[in-house]
């Protein structure tokens, strides 16, 4: 038998309710792969007895008959979203030991629909960043490898805790959070399925803040329906967050395996960026072959602000992050650093609680709001933002369903590699992904093929707004014709 | 006409070494909002408390916390904004001012910078009988205050309360259109009394819930706008006009010793009677404006508007015509009457009590002057006094009948507020026997004995008719006042032959 923790998330729950296993006996399987595992350092907090806790619950209310969605199913919970109880930091020293007395509202209905938190996964110090080499926790390793190599890789980011959790089968399934591509990108590094909904589909109340206006909850798991189940319950309207949208959740698990026949797909041209390896190139053709082969019509497509969607991005989210970390001032909660005066104290203490990527960060959007540069950069940002979205809008009145682009642009790359080099490489991680962000799009990625040297890609797919249902369904086509990309190679546990 | 387009009035000009000075001033108050619930969370507003008490995790920025816009708060900037006659801005927007202070939890206020919720207005100020200006305001928006900090606690601490923290203000700012410290107070109360009719401010400063930052520069009449100075944070109306007029003198008196004005902000210290500085411009922050990311643009529906300008109540302008059209009143009598509603209404009552018509002008001068004097000695407002309006409106028959002179009314008031005396006022003239004697025959007898026993003044009287004034009282005082005057004197006239 399949030990417990390798099923997928629709598997276990299957399992569950059959009663071929507990919850009790599947976050057991769990915690003790968690266990095993340390070395990728995914997790930066285990709870287990809360975990067991929770499972125990589980059983009682599926003995009962009162299972909720995801009734006794252990998930992790990336360290972006507030726990109550438990020691939620974003990865960063200023929030060493913060144990916040609420719970975001994304985790409280994971909870709800009866799911079991097995811990906090790692990211990228306020999820800035694409490898979570920035984490203060150090960095998280991949469960991959590349063929005959042991360089240890990184599991991309910013959601590389629960990218590698994810793909080590150390959890059913696991939230993140996603900016500028920190769901899709560390999902395509691991051969895992990640969503990022539509701007305002999930809560971001209790999600500690990057960049406000593009900071969007989702889902990893190992398979497409796995997030399905998984989104429905992250997904919905809060009314304490004014940017959360009051529309009808839907059943995205019913979107998967519906017929994408007649679904036209658009290949944007300007995402063939210079020096994109033959690979990632094959890989596109590859995705598109197997969509065309479902049924669905491929068409070629243009998004000409594509090439300033980048520069935008870093405009737009250290402006907002520049503000939005200015709490963290040692005054309240977190760490303080003594200083002669309150001006002393606060640049001590920001000074010693930052790691330089967040530092560069407020820095640089702490230059672009200033005055006199202000209409240079921020303005100037918000306008070309517009017209990126205006790219989508006129694509999708043309009648295209959705967008076929890869994830990232190379596979996932070794730990400290871009980390030492200029920080525009890893910027450059992010350049398929961070135009969704800018347009407030759903989109998704999913592995579809290797690297020469045996390192899983993915495929990302760009739908119109609330349009979640499309990309699960083609994001099944997509398995279908690909597989699952499960690791082989548990070195870890060996 | 927008006042600062009238010319120099050589009146409030300020004399100087080199001739005569203008003043200008321009206001931007902040009034807290009436509501229960702060700006962008569900803690309470009320005034005390605990330090920390009414703080949500919002107000303290907690990570991942977010705002959400008051639907009440914004109903109150609305209503203000109908108040001053000022356009109402369908659609605002909410903005980050971004500074390090430990009483501003987020490290930003939210405020509103480009886009306000409320546009061009004005504000009718009346300064006498024949003199009214017309303050033209430039904007109005919504902003939430910071919290305190408390530094005289501890020698080497300081302490942070935010139950203020996330209460919305309203920041009100006008043109530059004042050019006196009397108009400046004159401007702050009738705002304060617009805000208080339409119950969108207390105008409570003693609780800071209504501040004025104060504009001041000055120039040569005729002469362009000078450099000016920020007095921030004035918290009462009397120190508003000190302000301006040591400041005023300030910066005169560097002009004239040939220097010239840096623009700064300053502190009003009323103990000493100066201004300080606070920071100059170049010590000024640069507080990064940009729209907060978390809120969506307000966007007011038009009937919602319409329907809260179809709620306003009367305010101080149109009920003061009302009282001139209706009363007679002068119109400063109306203005004095009309800048509390309270004193309104109490006015009205008075005048409309029992279903009878009255002196409405015989019933101002009451409750302007003995009701109000014994209100203001007490430190209550005019409807907490004992005396009701009813009897206001019962003591002016009294005197219209003759049933008693206004003199024995002063007396009769009297016994009502030191006895909180609340029933019929007729009936204790009866019983206290006070009752104005018209009885032309016990009159006649008691002047015949008064020109009796004083020969010598009757030798004066006929000299010096106005002499006339000494019987008259001496007959009042024998009769202990309720003689009827009028009665009085016709028959000392007739007795004199004067």
């Amino acid at each position: 038998m399949t030990a417990l923790n390798h099923l997928t998330l629709t598997q276990a729950r299957e399992g569950l309710a059959q009663g071929e296993f507990t919850s009790v006996e599947l976050t057991e399987s769990y915690l003790k792969a968690m266990e095993q595992a340390r070395v990728l350092n995914a997790f930066t907090v285990e709870t287990p007895d809360q975990a067991l806790a929770m499972a125990a619950r589980a059983d009682a209310r599926i003995a009962s008959g009162d299972a909720g969605p995801l009734e006794g199913l252990p998930l992790g919970v990336k360290d972006m979203f507030a726990t109550e109880g438990v020691a939620t930091t974003a990865c960063s020293n200023i929030l060493k030991g913060f144990v916040p007395p609420y719970e975001s509202t994304v985790t409280s209905q994971l909870w709800r629909d009866g799911a079991v938190m097995l811990g906090k996964l790692a990211n990228d110090e306020f999820a800035m960043g694409s490898s979570t080499e920035t984490s203060a926790f150090g960095p998280v390793v991949s469960p991959w490898r590349r063929e005959g190599d042991t360089t240890p890789l990184v599991p991309g980011g910013s959601s590389g805790g629960s990218a590698a959790a994810v793909s080590a089968f150390l959890c059913a399934g696991a939230t993140g959070t996603d900016t500028g591509g920190s769901i899709r990108q560390p999902a395509a590094f691991t051969g895992t399925v990640g969503i990022k909904p539509t701007y305002g589909r999930c809560s971001r109340w209790g999600i500690i803040a990057y960049a406000s206006s593009l900071d969007q909850a989702g889902p990893f798991a190992r398979s497409v329906n796995d997030a399905a189940i998984l989104l429905r319950s992250m997904a919905g309207h809060d009314a304490k967050d004014s940017t959360s949208v009051n529309m009808r959740v839907p059943n995205y698990e019913d979107a998967v395996g519906v017929s994408v026949k007649g679904k036209r797909i658009g290949i944007p041209r300007e995402y063939r960026v210079e020096g994109m390896s033959q690979e990632i190139c094959e890989l596109w053709e590859q995705g598109a072959d197997m969509l065309r082969d479902a049924g669905a019509e491929i068409v070629d497509i243009t998004l000409p602000h594509t090439k300033y969607a980048l520069p935008t991005y870093y405009i737009v989210a250290p402006a907002e992050a520049s503000s939005n970390l200015a709490r963290y001032d040692g005054v309240r909660y977190g760490n303080r650093v003594p200083g002669k005066d309150i001006i002393d104290m606060y640049e001590r203490t920001r000074a010693a609680g930052f790691g330089p990527e967040v530092r560069r960060r407020i820095m640089i959007g702490t230059y672009v709001l200033s005055a006199g540069y202000y209409d240079a950069y921020y303005l100037k940002a918000q306008r070309v933002r517009t017209l990126i979205k205006r790219d989508f809008d006129d694509v999708f009145a043309q009648g295209v369903d959705a967008i076929l682009t890869p994830a990232t642009p190379s596979p996932a790359f070794g730990i400290g590699e871009k980390s030492n080099a200029d920080p525009v490489e890893m910027y450059l991680q992010d350049v398929f992904t961070v135009t969704v962000n800018l347009a407030g799009l759903p989109a998704i990625s999913v592995p579809a093929g290797f690297s020469a040297d045996g390192l899983p890609l993915g495929l990302q797919l760009i739908g119109r707004p609330f349009e979640e249902e499309t990309l699960f369904a083609l994001g099944q086509a997509v398995e279908d014709a690909a597989g699952r990309f499960p690791v082989e190679d548990h070195w870890w546990s060996r | 006409m927008n006042a600062h387009a009238r010319p120099a009035d050589p009146r409030k000009l300020i004399k100087g070494a080199t001739g005569d000075w203008e003043v200008v001033i321009g206001m931007e108050i902040h009034a807290q909002v009436s509501s229960n619930a702060k700006l962008f969370s569900g803690a309470s507003t009320a005034f005390g408390g605990p330090p920390n008490d009414h703080v949500s995790l919002v107000d303290a920025a907690m990570p991942g916390m977010l705002p959400v816009i008051n639907k009440e708060c914004v109903a109150q900037a609305v209503r203000t904004g109908l108040g001053l006659k000022a356009q109402i801005n369908l659609r605002s927007v909410f903005d980050r001012k971004n500074y390090f202070y430990p009483d501003l939890p987020q490290g930003y206020q939210i405020s509103q910078y480009k886009s306000p919720i409320v546009g061009e207005g004005e504000v009718i100020v009346d300064l006498s009988d024949s003199e009214t200006i017309t303050v033209g305001i430039e904007r109005l928006h919504l902003e939430q205050d910071a919290g305190k900090s408390i530094h005289d606690l501890s020698p080497s601490l300081s302490f942070v309360d935010l139950n203020r923290s996330g209460v919305a203000l309203m920041e009100i700012v006008s043109r530059p259109d004042l050019r006196s410290a009397d108009e400046a107070r004159a401007y702050v109360t009738k705002l304060r009394s617009i805000l208080r009719y339409l119950g969108t401010c207390d105008g409570d400063m003693e609780k800071g819930n209504l501040r004025a930052d104060v504009n001041v520069s000055v120039r040569k009449p005729g002469e362009p706008l000078g450099t000016r100075c920020e007095i921030k944070n004035v918290n009462s109306i009397r120190f508003i006009g000190q302000a301006v007029e040591v400041e005023a003198r300030r910066q005169i008196e560097i002009l004239e010793d040939g220097g010239s004005i840096d623009q700064e902000t300053r502190l009003f210290d009323p103990n000493k009677g100066e201004t300080r500085s606070m920071r100059s411009k170049e010590e000024a922050h640069d507080y990064r404006y940009f729209p907060d990311p978390d809120l969506l643009p307000l966007v007011l529906e038009p009937g919602f508007v319409t329907e809260l300008e179809g709620e306003l109540p009367e305010l101080p302008d149109a009920k003061k015509a009302r009282f001139i059209a209706d009363y007679g009143l002068t119109p400063y009598d109306a203005s004095i009457l009309v800048a509390e509603k309270e004193t309104a209404d109490y006015f009205e009552e008075a005048v409309k009590a029992g279903g009878v018509s009255r002196n409405a002008k015989l019933v101002a001068n009451w409750v302007m002057g003995d009701v109000a004097a014994y209100a203001n000695t007490a430190g209550v407002s005019i409807s907490r006094t004992p005396v009701s309006a009813a009897q206001v409106g019962a003591l002016v028959d009294l005197i219209s009948d003759g049933t008693i002179s206004g003199k024995i009314a002063k007396d009769l008031l009297v016994i009502v507020l030191a006895e909180s005396y609340a029933g019929d006022l007729r009936a204790l003239v009866e019983e206290r026997g006070l009752k104005q004697v018209t009885d032309t025959g016990a009159i006649e007898k008691v002047v015949d004995e008064i020109i009796a026993a004083n020969p010598d003044k009757v030798a004066q009287v006929l000299a010096k008719p106005t002499m006339l004034g000494w019987f008259v009282g001496q007959v009042m005082k024998a009769s202990g006042g309720k003689a009827n005057p009028q009665a009085v004197n016709d028959i000392l006239k007739q007795k004199l032959g004067v």
